[in-house]
């Protein structure tokens, strides 16, 4: 339970460079996601926090003792970081009590294996074999062996991506109530937005080995730092616009912030932060547009519009009111928009 | 070659009959279509000569029928049916272990997307299998090679023979030497061969979830043959020794059988190739892992060296021992530690490659998480890669006690004097001329081999 500071991670296989210069730092009691597309090196990452491979440069520390630098590099074992695999990794040859008891070591306290198993909800199965589970239990089971030794640090690989779609937002969020109430330090790897978005508290968006941006889920999410982190989180419009003293004037009317931007800079809005219907509040800088299309996907709809400089933008509203083509519409922003300079 | 070729063509059907079928009396297939392994070549290719050769046994059930005289099958004919009757269970044993590990997901995944099942067994199957039949191919091969039982009694001129005669007829040392040296080179371009084609891809079970059991596949219409296919390798590999070694026995047992001796030769059997197998299971786990989990030219060659052993047959790596002992252990040599030695030399590679063959299904995941889990790299070893690939190791100490149980040349040349094994007290009968007296302790051989050779297939 501690925190850990990653400082400009370098590690490179062959001509690859996996990992470019990685920083990243995370507070006692966080649960961290590290956001990336595939190949991004993410999980590369997570094997130089746990200890796997062998940074070829940067240091981890974590409390206050470094686990890897310059002439340092603790081994796995020594770490007291719990890992749980993307496919569990389990020991097939014990039984689940058997593999929750193993990070325990010899003469495993049996009352400490049971209160691990009833954390994850697994306390009627610890005589079963590791292959009889589902795939739900075996991540529990993976969950409950990573945090039997009480380590400081617990890193998920992809923890999720093994399960049924109909599963994953329960175990979500059962899986952030267990880390929770272990009080431990997290970091999980993940390449769906939605997941890191739900389960964590920071976000650090990875690309191409090192991070795009640090923050909470709000605010990766609604100010990224720039176009990519804008784009890999979500549906995103860009609108040209002139900057001047704080307000920024762009095809959907002017918006102020506390932005210290000036001269041309890109409107960035997510496509639920437009409001479209038959009139505007009197309050708000709304303009005139044109539906081109509509999809219907039950709970909400998406709306094409084209706006007055022939600009088309996408807007996703609740389900009701259906707006068809050719509908005559205002429409506004009613969210959060972000504002960054044309070369950011 | 040839001999490869074909047992590999026995060898694959049968894995996947005993394996994969409700072949009736799958079981006692199972154990029937390995047990050739403990035939040696020599008892075996006299079984046959004596059987289908000209004024054999088959001869003279013919005779009646008009048959004359049946053509030779000395020769090229006769050591190849020889040799790949007694070493396609080589290619068994480890293509049937892999047969059975495979997730059988892989294979519904590939029916589910409309491929027809020999089409999934070419595409998804077989590549799986790869591993597993060049390891057994590669023994076949170095066996062959260095086989010396069969060719000479088949008067087929091979490198050994060829080298034994220069070296007994002529004292021609420098001849021998060169020849084996010639034979040496041979086998260690096989053996680059293999390595150069070896996939570098390990193959694990592919998903987690559930592990299942592969459904067993109906024959209908094809059990006749199948049963068929499986009596006649059986008959040949393992009725007819048998038979002839039973005809055999049946004839000296009527005279004085030396009982004692047997007794004596039969605990040496046991103790000198148990502690072979042994040494050579636990000298296995460490290379099989430096070979798999840390690639490097060091780990490769430790790996190559392993197999070399097996690549030189098994009298020179005994004159080998002798000049040894005789010139730097001077109190090693004719001891038992020595004649030990030399068995964990000669089969170590048998051992390693079904060791590495299992390690290679096991995923490193499994080891880092043990490691996360504050256990250091032997720790890890000993509680987690070691059990897992246990049923590899057995199957390789079980494989080296079979293949050391028979073992010959080395045998005669290392053992203390008076030490007397089944396999020198067969050569001694049989090098004189009494078949008969042979035939006693080459069916006690052929029993106690029939124990290890029973945990090796019916552990599963």
């Amino acid at each position: 339970m501690s925190s850990i500071s990653c400082q400009n991670l370098r590690k490179s296989f062959g001509e690859v460079r996996a990992v470019d210069g990685f920083s990243l730092r995370v507070e006692q009691g966080a649960t961290v996601a590290l956001l990336g597309p595939s190949g991004c090196g993410k999980t590369t990452t997570l094997r130089l926090i746990a200890g796997f491979e062998r940074p070829d440069a940067g240091t981890i520390v974590v409390g206050d003792q470094t686990l890897a630098g310059a002439d340092v590099f603790v081994p796995p074992e020594k770490r007291r970081i719990g890992v749980v695999f993307q496919d569990y990794a389990l020991f097939p040859h014990y039984d689940v009590a058997g593999n929750v008891a193993y990070g325990l070591g010899r003469g495993a306290d049996r009352n400490r294996v049971r209160e691990v198993l009833d954390l994850v909800g697994l306390g009627a199965v610890g005589e079963r074999s590791v292959n009889e589970l589902s795939g739900g239990q075996q991540q529990r089971v993976a969950l409950a062996r990573a945090l039997a030794p009480a380590p400081d640090l617990i890193l998920l690989d992809e923890p999720f991506s093994n399960l049924d779609a109909s599963l994953r937002a329960k175990v979500r969020s059962e899986v952030r109530e267990i880390l929770d109430a272990q009080g431990v330090t997290s970091i999980f790897v993940t390449h769906d937005q939605e997941e890191a978005l739900s389960v964590a508290d920071t976000v650090a968006v990875v690309n191409a080995g090192r991070v795009e941006q640090v923050g909470t889920p709000e605010e990766v999410y609604s100010r990224p730092a720039n176009r990519w982190v804008a784009g890999f989180l979500g549906e995103i419009e860009v609108l040209p616009g002139v900057a001047r003293g704080g307000t920024v004037t762009c095809d959907l009317g002017a918006i102020s912030g506390d932005w210290d931007l000036a001269g041309e800079v890109d409107v960035l809005v997510r496509p639920e932060s437009l409001a479209v219907d038959i009139t505007a509040p009197p309050d708000r800088p709304a303009v005139q547009a044109l539906v081109l299309s509509r999809n219907f996907y039950g709970h909400d709809q998406l709306i094409e519009l084209r706006l007055p400089s022939g600009q088309t933008v996408r807007a996703r509203r609740l389900g009701f009111p259906a707006w068809h083509p050719g509908d005559r519409v205002r429409v506004w922003i009613d969210g959060p928009a972000d504002v960054l300079a044309r070369d950011a | 070659m040839a001999v490869t070729t074909a047992a590999i063509a026995i060898a694959l059907p049968l894995a996947w009959l005993t394996a994969r079928t409700d072949l009736p009396g799958r079981r006692l297939w199972t154990v029937a279509a390995a047990l050739p392994l403990v035939i040696p070549s020599y008892i075996g290719a006299y079984a046959i000569l004596s059987a289908l050769g000209p004024a054999g046994l088959a001869q003279d059930l013919l005779e009646p029928l008009g048959v004359r005289r049946l053509p030779s099958i000395a020769g090229f004919a006769g050591a190849w049916l020889t040799l790949t009757l007694f070493t396609y269970p080589f290619v068994l044993l480890p293509v049937r272990a892999a047969l059975r590990r495979l997730d059988p997901q892989l294979e519904e995944a590939a029916l589910g997307m409309g491929r027809s099942r020999t089409e999934v067994f070419r595409t998804v199957v077989l590549p799986h299998l790869v591993p597993a039949i060049g390891a057994g191919a590669l023994l076949v091969v170095l066996y062959v090679l260095s086989d010396f039982g069969a060719v000479s009694i088949m008067r087929f001129e091979s490198f050994t023979t060829a080298i034994y005669t220069l070296y007994r007829a002529s004292f021609d040392r420098v001849g021998a030497a060169s020849l084996a040296t010639v034979l040496t080179a041979l086998m260690l371009v096989v053996l680059w061969l293999e390595s150069r084609s070896r996939r570098r891809g390990a193959l694990y079970r592919s998903a987690p979830g559930t592990a299942r059991r592969a459904q067993t596949v109906p024959l209908r219409g094809w059990r006749w043959p199948a049963l068929a296919f499986c009596a006649t390798i059986s008959a040949l590999a393992l009725a007819l020794p048998i038979g002839v070694l039973a005809y055999w026995s049946l004839q000296s047992v009527s005279g004085d059988v030396p009982w004692g001796e047997i007794a004596a030769a039969t605990g040496h059997s046991l103790l000198v190739s148990g502690l072979a197998a042994l040494l050579a299971a636990l000298c296995s786990i460490p290379i099989a892992v430096l070979a798999v989990r840390f690639r490097s030219p060091f780990s490769a060659a430790v790996e190559r060296l392993s197999y070399t052993g097996h690549a030189l047959p098994g009298i020179v790596v005994a004159l080998a021992l002798v000049f040894f002992g005789t010139r730097v252990a001077a109190g090693l040599y004719q001891t038992l530690a020595m004649l030990v030695f030399a068995f964990v030399v000669l089969f170590l590679p048998l051992a390693v490659g079904v060791t590495r063959a299992s390690l290679l299904q096991v995923s490193p995941r499994i080891e880092e998480a043990a490691r996360s889990l504050g256990r250091g790299p032997f720790e890890v070893l000993r509680t987690v890669t070691a059990p897992l690939i246990s049923s590899g190791t057995v199957a390789g100490a079980a494989l080296v006690f079979l293949t050391a149980v028979k073992e010959l040349p080395a045998t005669l040349i290392l053992a203390p004097i008076g030490f007397e094994t089944l396999a020198t007290e067969i050569w001694k009968a049989t090098s004189v001329g009494f078949f008969e007296r042979g035939a006693v302790p080459s069916l006690v051989l052929l029993a106690i081999s029939a124990l290890p050779l029973y945990l090796l297939t019916a552990r599963d």
